[in-house]
């Protein structure tokens, strides 16, 4: 099978652009991507393209087709649509394509513009990633839906909010020297603790935030690198994808995410490793409790063990094994249709050296990147490896 | 009033009527309409089941940013509540959501008269100015249903 390696990377910001168009954000993140592989625009086959709600906060659907046109590339172009999963779905495509031969460099990213709406119309168009006749017209909301999780995880688990603002407070502060994060400033646990609730029990600082911006990642075969001289010193490994009930209340077990343990464990099947091979961790902290159930899906954490992880130190910086140095969809930010490709950008700069927080994680070989769509009803992992 | 859901609105007809149900497959897998097969097994035989009177709170979240369409229902209590082969999602109506929560620790206070595990009923309300009926739970014991 063809080996698929990420040739660059590109991210715009993450935060507030309120005045840019979707194409611009696509655009400056394609521009970066391009320019770090050095690979010709000429040469990309195929544009795999990720969007939640353009058609609502743009009114612009047909998005691919004119992605690729600002993205200045001639091919085939497709949108992904899995709510906040778009772009790992994108990228997941991506891997596939080049990895069964039918194409030797693919374009994949995605791009989110949010902050142009008002906040409730946010909230709606988030919303959209419920089931609309049992969960929406319920009245359950995106944090509130999060946060029914939250409470049942505390019931069965145990585990405080004081936990949860450890995750928080680890997040911000990994973001700090992050020159693409929304949020560079740190927070306490106790700023946590005190902020006004959204949905109990989660609180202001337990959610990410509402966020422009766009990722980009040129993807080659193994052989196209060797041929043309690129440098692609990272190989994507693995690639899994799992997908559940749509609605909460469907949902076999409600204190883990079934679509997420699916999809890692293909991924590490496809690599060859185990979770504790992995070094460090991109994962869709969308909620500070989602964090705790992804990396338990991931198998960073047992049943029950991840609420206490970033409490104890196993995930922080200085960690055995550091989670969203990025700063995460929590501080670092969430474009809900670029994320998926931006947690790529990041285990990337990571696994290359040339991340901020690299040097917490100087010896590092193996990343995962876990990104997950509405209340995790779909989930897709990619394994990323330093190539040997 | 939204455009008629068929199979939906009936059973919210059902519900309101109280005669909630939820169609079983010959595995005893639980479904709520529209369904044509099972959606945990693939069987293609369902039958109707009126649903248990009263069901068992699994867990809730009390709303303070809520979703436009129930900007005048905040804060509001949301909640996923067993009924015997399903669970269905609603809005918790007959408690203070100012009892609930707000601590550090994310316990439901002593006071409180709700808890994971609370008996309830299950009915539908129609909402003033609210163009969709939304399924509600009510304590067994609280009469302001």
């Amino acid at each position: 099978m063809t080996e698929v390696r990420v040739a660059g990377v590109g991210l715009t910001r993450f935060g507030s652009h309120p005045d840019r168009t979707g194409r611009d954000l696509f655009a400056t993140a394609a521009e970066r991507a391009f320019a770090d592989a050095e690979v010709p625009r000429a040469d990309v086959a195929r544009l795999n393209y990720g969007n939640f709600i353009g058609a609502l906060a743009e009114q612009q659907g047909h998005q691919a087709p004119l992605m690729a046109e600002a993205a200045g590339i001639h091919a085939p172009a497709t949108r992904y649509e899995s709510a906040c999963a778009s772009a790992g779905v994108a990228v997941r495509e991506a891997v596939r394509t080049i990895r069964a031969g039918d194409a030797d460099v693919v374009l994949a990213g995605g791009m989110e513009r949010m902050t142009n709406l008002e906040t409730p119309a946010v909230t709606e168009g988030l919303a959209m990633a419920a089931d609309d006749l049992f969960e929406v017209r319920a009245g359950v909301t995106f944090p509130g839906a999060y946060a029914l999780l939250a409470r049942l995880y505390f019931e069965e688990h145990g585990g405080t909010r004081r936990d949860l603002a450890h995750i928080a407070a680890k997040n911000h502060a990994n973001a700090v020297p992050n020159e693409y994060a929304q949020f560079r400033e740190p927070i306490s646990v106790q700023d946590a603790l005190e902020a006004p609730p959204v949905a109990d029990p989660l609180h202001l600082y337990d959610a990410c935030p509402i966020t422009d911006g766009a990722s980009a990642i040129v993807f080659v075969s193994e052989s196209y690198a060797v041929d043309n001289d690129i440098d692609a010193p990272v190989t994507v490994t693995g690639a899994g994808q799992g997908s559940d009930r749509l609605a909460l209340a469907d949902r076999a077990d409600l204190t883990r995410t079934p679509a997420a343990i699916d999809a890692a464990e293909t991924a590490y099947d496809a690599a060859g490793i185990e979770p504790e091979d992995v070094d460090v961790a991109e994962v869709h902290d969308c909620f500070t409790i989602a964090e705790v159930l992804a990396i338990e899906s991931l198998g960073l954490a047992e049943p029950g063990a991840g609420i206490a992880a970033a409490r104890d130190g196993v995930t922080t910086a200085d960690g055995d094994c550091p989670v969203n140095l990025s700063g995460g969809l929590k501080a670092k930010g969430h474009p809900v249709g670029a994320t998926g490709g931006s947690q790529i950008v990041e285990v990337t700069r990571l696994l290359r050296g040339d991340h901020p927080n690299s040097e917490h994680v100087p010896d590092a070989r193996v990343g995962v990147a876990h990104n997950a769509g509405g209340t995790v009803a779909s989930a897709v992992v990619h394994v990323l490896e330093v190539a040997r | 009033m939204s455009a008629h859901e068929e199979g939906y609105d009936e059973w919210l007809d059902a519900l309101q009527a109280g005669n909630g149900h939820a169609l079983v497959c010959p595995e005893r897998h639980g479904s709520l309409p529209p369904r044509r097969v099972c959606p945990t097994c693939g069987a293609t035989t369902l039958s109707r089941e009126p649903l248990p009177e009263t069901g068992t709170l699994e867990t809730f979240s009390v709303v303070h940013v809520p979703a436009p369409s129930f900007a005048g229902d905040t804060p509001y209590v949301t909640a996923i509540a067993s009924f015997g082969p399903v669970r269905l999602t609603g809005v918790l109506r007959g408690v203070d959501p100012s009892a609930i929560g707000g601590g550090e620790d994310g316990r439901i206070d002593d006071g409180a008269d709700v808890d994971v595990g609370t008996r309830v009923s299950a009915g539908v309300e129609t909402r003033d100015g609210a163009a969709d009926r939304v399924v509600v739970f009510h304590p067994i014991g609280d009469d302001t249903e």
